[in-house]
């Protein structure tokens, strides 16, 4: 056999995506790095389409010299022929293909066009999506995700409102509003129904306190991160209304105003402390779910919501590594060191080498760091106990396929459903266009039942004219179209 | 919590077969408890499709169950005035107290199948087949080139022509299986698991140990489907149930387009196919909710679930050679599902003599949904001493150990 470069697609472009494949690129190993998105950067460093000729894009970003080194050092390698980068490349599936793999992509917006790659390894570095509860009103025009209103903001430039309130839970929610804020909405309210400072309180208790403060105390990049946050907040004078909710959206056409109410110790609201609070935009988030569609149809394990991974990031499919929000909700840092280490781990083994776990030791420190400190967040944002109980059965659960909370229930309780499974099955409930994303958190708390990774081996719509006909020649080294990094 | 109940029958199993046994028990006057480790329709039912076919089979038993099954259908699923007191449709046993009308419900459409031939030699196959079909009770309309553009106006062309079968249906049968069961008035006990079939010191059945107590009852319904051995083998008995994998292709919500079911006539040989490597030759059908179904594929691989990509293909293949325009349709999602299949591929329908008082209803294969009411309303007949409508020896669920028996 000719000696031929070891190919490792990376599939995602976020900071562990591209983490993996500047790590990789650099130890003799060829990386096509795929992403739906017009532009590499993710979630948390998504770029404005070029054409809108931003002036100043870093005044929505922390951490903007990270970004500045992601993208020269991508830059360097694309000129090099290292890396090649295949833009609005949706990934519809990855297969085992005798030993190697096919990674198969739309190509976007239309998602009617195909494109395989072939490779010798995959990085899986997908990210997460958002969950949303549902409440009363949220189907109205104006209520949006709180990443869908940062995305407009990174992506487009444009303010998705002039008055907004952002709420739901989670650390997310804090760089949403003071983003909005500073690119001048004027944010109405901030509203978590958790109680964070709860994290500092919790920790001071005997049984927390150790492993809380260590978290914590790990983390003082993180804690200034939030003082930073507290100031912005004031400086905005953004009200942050803590342990409540949104309880209704109203508005006839599009979102006028909503109610938020204090919520009781019984996860209630508690009678006679509701407020209505006028605004055109609620951005409105839950936290996030990791991206687990194409691990799963590979087969690989997941262990609860994400991919499960070994120290090395590996999955347990030999060939497949998963790394940032794909194996578990983080934040950017977290995944910038565990795309670090998936990408050292696969070079080294696609050479066929083992890898030294301690040239990557500073990456698994603070990876160790950093999931303790979002295991703490996580329990600080929990959500708010019984939630599901105050949806009315009047309120649509699944908007694709309109399918009420009653409903739900009445599936539940006199049809015999007992899983996400059979209540989808039963009432259509995430059957639509965006096959349960969306809803199934709500669904299965509705439901009252556990919410398990939908299986979607196809993770977006193909048309049956690409499924059936033979895959289209590698595109893997042609030069990158849609970069201008 | 020991649960000491006692009732006259424990139902195992509650996808479409056990709901059906449970129905037509129910109406024939019996206590019934229906036991399932998961929720209703946690297995092959909530995994498959809903074709209620006849269209599909060779003349002989099966044929039979599915000429029953198929006016059975019909009247749970008729809508009938209150004061319309003629039994709905003759000779399907159940007792004027049934709730009518399900047909809403369970998505019943009784579209009529169409199956097409591509050359003029499959074409003489299936004007055979069909010949003997109608002599077995068949409705069967012969449909020429032309005319097949008329029933179908967006198949491909070319074709040679093709048969019709006015009287093949379809439900969704995850709704079918849950409506018939809260229509038996049975009481349902999901997320209980049988651990173990009770027997007395004479060898009779006295009912079944679960995760959550005993249930005892004089008769054992054993509706476990694919895992129909495994509750065999609980009451000592043995019935080789297998898996045989398939996966179904579901579209985009679609206008209605796809009038018919509509397959190749390579279909029923796929069906009969006693080989165990892949054919995929599809079933296309518009379904009441929008998206077009294509499925399935069959394939004896075991209980391996992992997404088979070359499968998907395949279908994707067969269904856009017969419509053309599905090619600029998206698939939505594709799901697996096991078959529960027995060697000769009939189902095991009756009372077992190697254990008295175990009934078995499970082995159905492709065709559990649609065969689902005649076999309860057969096994209601077996459970309350009378003469069943069909002669069930083909279906004698002894039948394999005799076989193996030197
Ligand atoms: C509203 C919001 C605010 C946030 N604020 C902060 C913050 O202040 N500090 C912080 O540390 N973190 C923050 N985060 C989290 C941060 O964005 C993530 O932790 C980080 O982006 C995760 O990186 P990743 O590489 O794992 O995934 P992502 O950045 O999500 O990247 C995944 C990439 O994969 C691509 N992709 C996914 N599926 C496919 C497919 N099938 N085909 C092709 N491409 C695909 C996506 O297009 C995306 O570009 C925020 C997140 C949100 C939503
Ligand atoms: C892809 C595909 C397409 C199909 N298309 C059609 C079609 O178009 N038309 C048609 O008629 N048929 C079709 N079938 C076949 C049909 O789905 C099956 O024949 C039918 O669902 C079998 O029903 P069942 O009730 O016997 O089994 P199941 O639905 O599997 O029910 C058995 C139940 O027993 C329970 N169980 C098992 N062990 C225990 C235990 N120890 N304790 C308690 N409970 C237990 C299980 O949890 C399960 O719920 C298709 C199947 C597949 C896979």
């Amino acid at each position: 056999m000719t000696e031929r470069r070891q190919v490792l697609a990376v599939i995602g472009a976020g900071p562990a995506g591209l983490a993996a494949a500047l790590a990789a690129a650099a130890r003799g190993v060829r990386v096509v790095l795929v992403d739906s998105a017009a532009e590499p950067g993710g979630q948390f460093y998504r770029q404005p389409a070029p054409g809108l000729g931003a002036r100043r894009p870093q005044a929505l970003h922390h951490q903007w010299r990270t970004w500045e080194r992601l993208r020269d050092g991508l830059a360097t390698h694309l000129a090099a022929g290292r890396v090649s980068c295949l833009s609005d490349h949706h990934v519809w599936c990855v297969e085992r293909d005798s030993g190697r793999f096919a990674v198969h992509a739309l190509l976007g917006p239309e998602q009617r066009e195909p494109a395989s790659v072939r490779a010798d390894g995959v990085v899986l570095a997908t990210g997460g999506y958002e969950k949303v509860w549902p409440f009363p009103g949220w189907t109205l025009p104006g209520v949006i995700t709180a990443g869908g209103a940062q995305a407009m903001l990174k992506g487009g430039l444009t303010l998705p409102g002039r008055t907004v309130v952002v709420a739901g839970t989670g650390p997310l929610l804090l760089p949403v509003a003071t983003g909005l804020a500073a690119a001048g909405a004027r944010v109405a309210a901030l509203v978590e129904s958790a109680d964070p400072t709860t994290l500092v309180r919790r920790s001071a208790h005997p049984r927390n306190a150790v492993r809380g403060a260590r978290a914590l105390a790990a983390h003082p990049g993180k804690l200034a991160e939030a003082g930073g946050y507290a100031a912005q907040l004031l400086w905005h004078r953004i009200p942050v209304l803590r342990r409540r909710a949104v309880v209704e959206a109203h508005g006839r056409d599009r979102l006028e105003s909503v109610t938020v109410a204090v919520l009781g110790p019984d996860g209630r609201p508690v009678p006679g402390t509701a407020q209505r609070l006028d605004c055109d935009t609620l951005a409105v988030g839950h936290g996030l779910l990791p991206h687990t569609d194409l691990a799963d149809g590979l087969g690989c394990r997941l262990d609860g919501a994400g991919v499960h991974v070994d120290d090395e990031q590996r999955t347990d499919v030999p060939g497949v590594w998963a790394a940032g929000e794909a194996t578990g909700i983080g934040g950017a840092a977290l995944s910038l060191a565990e795309g670090h280490i998936a990408g050292r781990s696969a070079a080294a083994r696609l050479n066929g080498t083992a890898p030294d776990p301690r040239s990557w030791a500073p990456a698994a420190r603070s990876r160790t760091r950093l999931r303790a400190f979002f295991a703490e967040l996580d329990r600080a944002y929990a959500a708010p106990v019984r939630w599901a109980e105050n949806v009315p059965d009047a309120t649509v659960v699944c908007r694709c396929e309109e399918v009420t909370a009653g409903a739900v229930r009445e599936a539940v309780g006199s049809l015999g459903a007992g899983d996400l499974r059979t209540v989808k099955l039963l009432t259509r409930a995430g059957m639509g266009w965006c096959q349960g994303r969306m809803c199934e958190p709500g669904v299965a708390g509705v439901a009252g039942c556990d919410l398990t990774p939908g299986r979607r081996p196809l993770a977006r719509p193909v048309p049956l004219g690409v499924l059936a006909a033979p895959p289209p020649p590698d595109a893997g080294t042609s030069p990158c179209p849609g970069t201008s990094p | 919590m020991t649960n000491q109940s006692s009732c006259d029958v424990v139902v195992v199993g509650a996808g479409m077969i056990g709901a059906a046994c449970a129905l037509y028990a129910v109406r024939a006057g019996l206590d019934v408890v229906v036991v399932d480790r998961g929720p209703v329709a946690g297995g092959t039912t909530g995994a498959g499709e809903g074709n209620l076919l006849v269209s599909d089979k060779e003349p002989g038993p099966e044929l039979e169950l599915a000429l029953l099954s198929c006016r059975l259908w019909r009247g749970i699923t008729e809508d009938r005035r209150p004061d319309d007191h003629r039994p709905p449709t003759r000779g399907n046993g159940l007792g004027p107290g049934l709730t009518p009308g399900l047909g809403r419900a369970v998505e019943y459409e009784p579209k009529g199948g169409l199956v097409v031939a591509s050359t003029p030699g499959a074409l003489t196959a299936l004007t055979e087949l069909a010949v003997g079909q109608r002599a077995a009770g068949v409705e069967t309309v012969a449909v020429d080139a032309n005319q097949l553009r008329e029933l179908e106006p967006y198949l491909a062309p070319g074709l040679a022509g093709g048969v019709l079968y006015p009287q093949d249906a379809q439900v969704m049968p995850t709704l079918a299986a849950a409506h018939l069961l809260r229509a038996s008035g049975a009481r349902v006990e999901t997320g209980r698991t049988v651990t173990g079939v009770l027997r007395g010191p004479d060898g009779a059945v006295r009912g079944v140990r679960t995760d959550r107590g005993d249930l005892l009852a004089p008769s054992v319904v054993n509706a476990a489907g694919t895992w129909g051995a495994e509750v065999a083998a609980l009451a000592g008995v043995s019935l080789p149930v297998l898996p045989r994998r398939g996966f179904v292709v579901v579209t985009e919500p679609l206008p209605r387009r796809v009038r018919h079911k509509v397959y190749s006539a390579d279909y029923v040989a796929d069906v009969a196919s006693d080989s165990a490597t892949l054919q995929t030759s599809p079933v296309v059908e518009g379904t009441a909710a929008g998206p077009v179904l294509i499925g399935a594929s069959r394939e004896r691989v075991g209980f391996d679930r992992s997404f088979s990509l070359p499968v998907v293909r395949a279908l994707a293949a067969g269904a856009t050679r017969l419509f053309p325009f599905l090619e600029h349709v998206r698939a939505m999602r594709a799901y697996v599902g096991f078959r529960p299949y027995l060697p000769d591929h009939l189902p095991a329908i009756g009372p077992d003599p190697r254990a008295p008082g175990l009934f078995h209803a499970c082995g159905h294969e492709g065709a559990g949904i649609g065969l689902a009411t005649g076999t309860g309303h057969l096994i209601a007949q077996t459970l309350t001493g009378r003469t069943p409508d069909l002669d069930l020896t083909p279906f004698r669920p002894d039948r394999f150990a005799e076989e193996a028996a030197p």
